[in-house]
Parts: C-alpha cells; structure tokens; sequence
C-alpha cells in the first residue's frame, strides 16, 4: 500500500521530465536531420547553410549582428510602446463613447483587413528614409490587436459587478480601478503579446522596403550578395528579438495579472 | 461605526410608500414592473419577500439599493430619500461576485477601501466575520479555492463588514446545492439574532420565506402587488423540528394557495 502513491510519483516525475522535454527534444532532431541531410543531398551552403554553418557564422558576425539588431529593436519597442499606449487610450473611448464606439469601430474593423504591408512603399514616400516609416509600420502592425482585445476586455465585466460595487457607493473612477481594469487586464495583456509579435514584422518590412541598417536590411544585404549563411543568421537574430520580447511581456503579466487558473 | 461591540448594529427603518416601476422597453412600449407597492419594515425585522419569476421581488430590491430610480412614490430609509445607494445598506446578490484576484480577506474589505475608510482598523472585524461563518483560517486564500457555499459566505461577510443597518438580499441561496443551503439558512438566523439588524429577504422558496422571517410578504406576478403580509409566529430560534409544527405547514399552506389562485402553482 505505501509503495504505490510512492511508485505513482516516480512515475509522474518521468511524465513530468519527459513533457518538459517534448519541445527542445523535436527542435533537437529537426536540427540534426537538417545537419546531416544538406550534405547527402549535396546542397551548397549557397542554397542551404547546414545548422552548424550558421551558429559558426553567428560568432563570427555577432558584432555585425548585435548592432543591427539594436536598430530593429529600437524601432519595434518604440512602435509596440506608441501602440501599446493609444490602443488603450483608443479602447477606452471607444467602451466610454458611445458616439465615439459608432464612429471610429467599424472604421477600425474596416482597416484592420487593408495589408498594411502593401503601405510601406508609400511611408517612404511620405515619411523618408529614417526610423520614422519603420516605427510607424511597426505601430501600425500592433495598434489593432491592442485595441480590440482592450475593448474585449474592458467589456468582459459582469454587470452584476458594477452594481455590486456600486451598492457600496463607487462612483466611476473607483468601478474602473477596482474591478474593470483588473477583470480587463488578462485580455489587454493578450493583445499586447499579439502586438510585440506583429511589430516586429512592421520593423523588418519597413527595414525592406528602404533602409541603411536593421536586421532585414542586413538579410537584404546577404542576400544580394548570394550569401545565404548571413542571411540565415539574420532570420535567426530576427526571430531572438520576437521570442525575447514576448518572453519579457510575459514576465511583466505574470506580476501584474492575477490568472484565473493560477490560484486553481 | 466601530464601536466596542461591533455586533449592534442599529437596524434601520424602511418605509415605502406608493412605489412603482416601469421599464421602458426598446419597442417603446412601458412595461409595468410594480404596481404601487406600501410596505413599512421595522427596524431589526426580518422580511422575506417571495414570488414567483418576474414578479418585480428584484426590482424591489433594486430600489431599496438606490441601484435604479423609482418612476414614482418614494423610499425612506431612517426617514431619508433614497436617490442613491445608502451607506447603511448592504447587498448580497444572487451569485457571490467575488473578485478573483483578491483573497478572501481583501473581498471582504472591498467595501472599506470605497467608503475610503480605514481598512487597518477593520482586520479584526474581518477575522470575527470570518469566525462567526466558519471559515476561520481562509482569509488568504482566493475564491478559486473554495466552495460555492464558502464562497457566498465570503460575499455575506463583505456585506456585514461596514455593518450595514440594513441588509438586502437577493436569493442568496438559490444557486447552492440543496444541502449546502440547508445549513446556509440556519445559519443566517444565527448570525441575524447576533447582529439584530434589518434585513430584507428575496426567495421563490416557500419555506425558506417561513423559515426565515418575521414577516413574509408575497407578491403577485407581474406587475408585482403584495397579495399577503403574513406575520410569522414561530419561536426562535427555530430548527428543522419547527418545519414539522402545525404552524409552520399552516403558513406555508396559506401561502402556497395564494399562488394557486394566481396560476403560479397548479392545483394538485
């Protein structure tokens, strides 16, 4: 009798190690059929760089690398951040205005299916050369994901609460600071993680479309120069700026959101 | 309010005089929701409106809580207008409405933090509350932790900690399991003669009414008029013994034929 929950916990520990390796265990094999198949299909690292090739290529143009990669940070934090603080100030119009909420929605909803990619020629015309087109595709990516999980959000409150509150005596300010940002802010957060992972794409396209420095005018520049390992190294410093800085909004949500299943 | 014996607290007076309620309705019709409604409470009585669906019982209450005006007559609470929520009132609702990022404890004080009062001086208050509802030792642990009935426990302590000379309550128990409510409703009684304030009491539950009150008024359906305004006379504290007293099954009779004659219930 002692030994089974014994037992059934060593039993969950392997689950439990097993799971947590799933993921790094499948990018493992990915990775090394990549490595070995290149060379016995004889691809050029032209064509296809092996794995290896790149991570060497890595160290050897980190500093290349980590400067543009500066340069594409900078424009996708200062986009996310300007979208970050008007989606919210948007969304908040938009749940207190009712004129506001039939004027500007379905103007949102209506460009929210325009490619805004297919813009990024014309801000160079209109906005030059500079980090202005990449920061401004870069909240313009962000800026609707923002703005409509907010408006879910701040509209997820249970009426039933806003009586409760207001049997206490709550006047509007008080409503909002103690129950509808707090209930609104798991759906904010989420539109905040879906806006970090599209302006990095605004940065990199504004980066294509016309650029002297970033990490898609690095890409860019490998590939014009049929250097194709750079130009893999480049995807890969992309990619790290995108899992970095959802990792990091994912570390400020764990502090300021309280999650239903967390208490579970 | 905090006195030294924080278990007085004064009940307070209802008096309401002529009310009614129409909704306007989006097809522009109105829709009568009380008819005019007299009904004075004294302080420290213990009132159970029941009725069946729709009957305006809530809407009653809705007034009472200044969450909505009246379209005419008026509500005096201690002889004062009610045209907002009264400070000496608190609510239960039908669900318990916990916050779920909060603890139990700091549900419980939500109505302090409001009111602008000063929660330091409540946390002894809070831990008697949760004392006298058994749920000593749980003021740290979220709503997601407990049971349904723990939980509009939790929702009753918020409404008793600013020690509310009237306390409404909106069929509390109709969304807990048959048992759990059993237990909830004698506890209540307990808990009202210690505290001795003025409450009001929704139900559709014949019994729970019976059980519970002083005076159960019974509402017709809608538009919602008071059909009876039966004082009970069974001693307290009463038990499940006095379910059984001739008493007991008399008013419930009383009662039950009233929504007979109005179609609620049918004729066995």
């Amino acid at each position: 009798m002692a030994e089974q929950p014994a037992r059934k916990r060593k039993k969950n520990y392997a689950r439990l190690v097993v799971e947590s390796l799933a993921a790094p265990g499948l990018v493992i094999i990915l990775l090394l059929t990549w490595q070995i198949a290149v060379p016995l299909v004889g691809l050029s690292d032209f064509i296809l760089p092996t794995p290896w090739q790149i991570i060497r290529r890595i160290g050897v143009d980190y500093r290349l690398l980590l400067s543009n990669m500066m340069v594409t940070l900078f424009e996708l934090v200062g986009g996310f951040l300007i979208a970050a603080v008007t989606g919210v100030v948007t969304a908040l119009f938009i749940f207190y205005s009712r004129v506001f909420e039939r004027a500007i929605y379905p103007l949102l909803v209506a460009l929210q299916t325009v490619p805004k990619v297919a813009l990024a020629p014309l801000l160079v015309l209109y906005l030059g050369y500079g980090y202005a087109p990449k920061l401004f595709l870069a909240f313009l990516l962000a800026y609707f994901p923002i703005v409509i999980a907010s408006v879910v959000g701040l509209q997820s409150l249970d009426k039933g609460m806003v009586n409760l509150v207001r049997s206490m005596g709550a006047n509007e300010w008080q409503t909002f600071f103690k129950i509808r940002l707090p209930a609104a802010l798991p759906n904010v957060f989420g539109g905040f993680k879906v806006g970090i992972s599209t302006s990095v794409i605004g940065a990199v396209i504004g980066e294509y479309i016309a650029a002297d420095r970033g990490l898609g005018y690095l890409q860019l520049q490998a590939n014009s120069h049929f250097d194709t390992t750079l130009s893999f190294a480049a995807i890969v410093a992309i990619a790290a700026v995108g899992i970095m800085m959802f990792a990091l909004l994912e570390t400020v949500e764990r502090r300021a959101v309280f999650q239903r299943e967390a208490a579970k | 309010m905090t006195s030294a014996a924080p278990h007085t607290m004064a009940g307070v007076n209802v008096t309401i005089k002529n009310v009614t309620k129409v909704y306007e309705m989006r097809d522009g019709n109105d829709l009568a929701a009380l008819d005019p409604i007299e009904l004075t409470i004294k302080p420290g009585e213990f009132v159970a409106v029941v009725g069946p669906s729709g009957c305006g019982k809530s809407t009653l209450l809705s007034l009472i809580a200044g969450l909505m005006p009246v379209s005419s007559g008026r509500i005096l609470i201690d002889g004062e207008e009610v045209k907002r929520p009264h400070p000496k009132v608190g609510v239960v609702f039908q669900t318990d409405l916990l916050l779920y990022w909060r603890t139990v404890f700091d549900n419980i004080l939500l109505p302090i933090e409001i009111k602008g009062w000063d929660r330091a001086k409540y946390r002894p208050r809070v831990e008697e509350l949760l004392e006298q509802v058994g749920l000593k030792g749980f003021g740290q642990k979220f709503p997601s932790e407990l049971s349904g009935g723990m939980r509009q426990r939790t929702a009753i302590c918020r409404a008793l900690v600013q020690e509310p000379g009237l306390l409404l309550m909106d069929e509390p128990f109709g969304a807990l399991d048959a048992l759990t409510r059993e237990q909830m409703i004698s506890d209540l009684q307990t808990m009202w003669r210690s505290v001795g304030n003025t409450v009001l009491f929704i139900t559709h539950s014949i019994e729970e009414a019976v059980f519970l009150a002083d005076r159960v008024i019974v509402m017709s359906p809608r538009p919602g008029r008071i059909d009876l305004d039966r004082t009970i006379e069974i001693e307290r504290p009463r038990s499940w013994k006095s379910r059984s007293e001739p008493k007991f099954i008399g008013y419930m009779t009383e009662i039950r034929e009233i929504f007979e004659t109005r179609g609620v219930l049918t004729k066995e």
